[in-house]
C-alpha cells in the first residue's frame, strides 16, 4: 500500500514483538522504520482521508477524530508495553519514508534526550471530583440549626438565611475539596519523578457527577508503578465528598515536550 | 531492551477509558513534530471542535467532557434560566435588605 505515512511514535529498538492484532489509523498495522538507531512507528494511510483538506475537515468530525484518537492511544499504548515510547501529537504525517527519515536525522539529538530522560518511565493520570451535597440536606441542616422548621421559606428573611446556609456548605465542601486535592498532590508529586497539573476537565462525565477539581499526571518509574498505585489507594480512603480517579500506565504523554 | 515484568493492571483504560482523558493528551500533549501535512491542532483550535460538536451531538460531547457551554447564556437555555434565577435571588436579598430597614427607618422617624 502506498499513500502517506501516519508517525505514532520514536522509541529505541525494542525486541518483543507488537501484539499481532494491532489495527493502527486507517486500519493499517503499525510498521516499523528502524533509521540512525531510532525507529519510528508508522502506519500506511490514504490521501483521501490524510491530506491536509481531507485530515482538516476530518478532525472537525466528532466521530472521526474518536475513532482516531483510540486507534492513536491503541498503538502507544501497545508500545508502552514493551518499550518506552516518545509519542507524537495526532495527525503527524509525512508523504513518504523518506520523509520520516529525514525528520528523524533533524530531530536525532532533541529526540535521543528526551528518550534517554523518559526511558522506563510511565505515566499515571490522578484526577479529583468534589461531590456537592444535596441541596435539599443543606436546608435542613439550615433549619435544625436554629430551631425554626425547614422547608418553605416564610418571609424573605427566611429564604435568605437558608440560602446562605446552603452557600456555606458548599464553600466549605470547595475549600475541603481544594485542601484535599492540594495535600494529594503534594503526596504524589513528592513521589514521582516529575508532575504536571492539566487544565480540570470541564466535565460530567456520563452517570459520573462532582467537579474536577485536580487533574494531574506523574512520571513514575515503571517498577514502581505498584507502589505509587497503592500510594494513591491509600490517600483516597474515606474522604466523603470526594472522588478520586487513576488512569494509566500510559506514555510519557504529558512529560514528552522539551524541558 | 528489557522491562519489568511486575507493571500493574490497567486503570480505567481500555473500554472504561474517559474518551476526554484520552483526546486531552493525543490532541494536547505528546511531542510537535511538523509533518509534510501541515495541519495545526491549534488551528483547528479544539474549541472549533466542540462548537461543532455541540450541533452535531450533546450526549457525545457530554460524554466527553466538553459541556462549557451549559454555562454560557448565549448558548444554552439551563444557562438563561440560571441566570434568571440568578436575578431573582439578588432582587429577593435587596427586598430583604429593604424589610430589614424598615422597622429601623420607621423607629427614626416615629423616636
Amino acid at each position: 500500500m502506498t499513500g502517506l505515512r501516519y508517525v505514532y511514535a520514536v522509541c529505541h529498538p525494542f525486541g518483543t514483538p507488537l501484539q499481532s492484532q494491532l489495527s493502527g489509523v486507517a486500519g493499517d498495522p503499525p510498521r516499523l522504520l528502524h533509521h540512525h538507531g531510532l525507529v519510528a512507528v508508522v502506519s500506511h494511510v490514504p490521501e483521501r482521508d490524510f491530506a491536509e483538506g481531507p485530515l482538516r475537515s476530518h478532525l472537525e468530525d466528532l466521530d472521526w477524530l474518536t475513532a482516531t484518537a483510540r486507534a492513536h492511544q491503541g498503538v502507544i499504548d501497545a508500545l508502552t508495553v514493551v518499550t518506552t515510547p516518545l509519542p507524537l501529537r495526532l495527525g503527524t504525517v509525512f508523504r513518504d519514508d523518506s520523509g520520516v527519515r529525514v525528520m528523524i536525522e533533524e530531530r536525532e539529538e532533541s529526540l535521543r534526550r528526551t528518550l534517554e530522560r523518559l526511558h522506563g518511565r510511565v505515566e499515571w493520570g490522578v484526577k479529583v471530583y468534589a461531590e456537592p451535597e444535596p441541596a435539599d440536606g443543606a436546608q435542613g441542616g439550615a433549619g435544625s440549626d436554629d430551631g425554626v422548621p425547614a422547608g418553605k421559606a416564610v418571609s424573605g428573611r427566611d429564604y435568605l438565611r437558608q440560602r446562605r446556609m446552603r452557600m456555606r456548605t458548599n464553600e466549605n465542601m470547595w475549600e475541603r475539596a481544594e485542601a484535599f486535592a492540594g495535600r494529594l498532590h503534594e503526596t504524589l508529586a513528592a513521589f514521582a519523578e516529575d508532575s504536571r497539573l492539566h487544565a480540570p476537565q470541564n466535565a460530567t462525565l456520563s452517570g459520573a457527577s462532582g467537579r474536577n477539581v485536580l487533574n494531574a499526571a506523574y512520571l513514575v518509574p515503571r517498577e514502581e508503578s505498584e507502589e505509587f498505585v497503592e500510594l494513591v489507594d491509600r490517600q483516597k480512603d474515606d474522604v466523603p465528598g470526594m472522588r478520586v480517579e487513576l488512569t494509566g500506565p500510559w506514555a510519557a504523554y504529558s512529560f514528552a515536550g522539551e524541558e | 531492551m528489557t522491562m519489568p515484568s511486575r507493571v500493574p493492571e490497567p486503570y480505567g483504560q481500555g473500554s472504561g477509558a474517559n474518551l476526554a482523558d484520552i483526546l486531552e493528551r493525543v490532541l494536547d500533549k505528546g511531542i510537535v513534530i511538523a509533518g509534510d501535512i501541515r495541519i495545526n491542532l491549534l488551528d483547528i483550535e479544539l474549541l472549533t471542535i466542540k462548537l461543532r460538536l455541540i450541533v452535531a451531538s450533546v450526549d457525545k460531547a457530554k460524554e466527553m467532557g466538553i459541556d462549557w457551554w451549559e454555562d454560557d447564556p448565549a448558548l444554552s437555555s439551563r444557562a438563561r434560566r440560571d441566570e434568571l434565577a440568578r436575578e431573582n435571588a439578588e432582587l429577593r436579598e435587596r427586598l430583604a435588605r429593604l424589610e430589614q430597614l424598615e422597622p429601623a427607618r420607621a423607629e427614626e422617624e416615629n423616636p
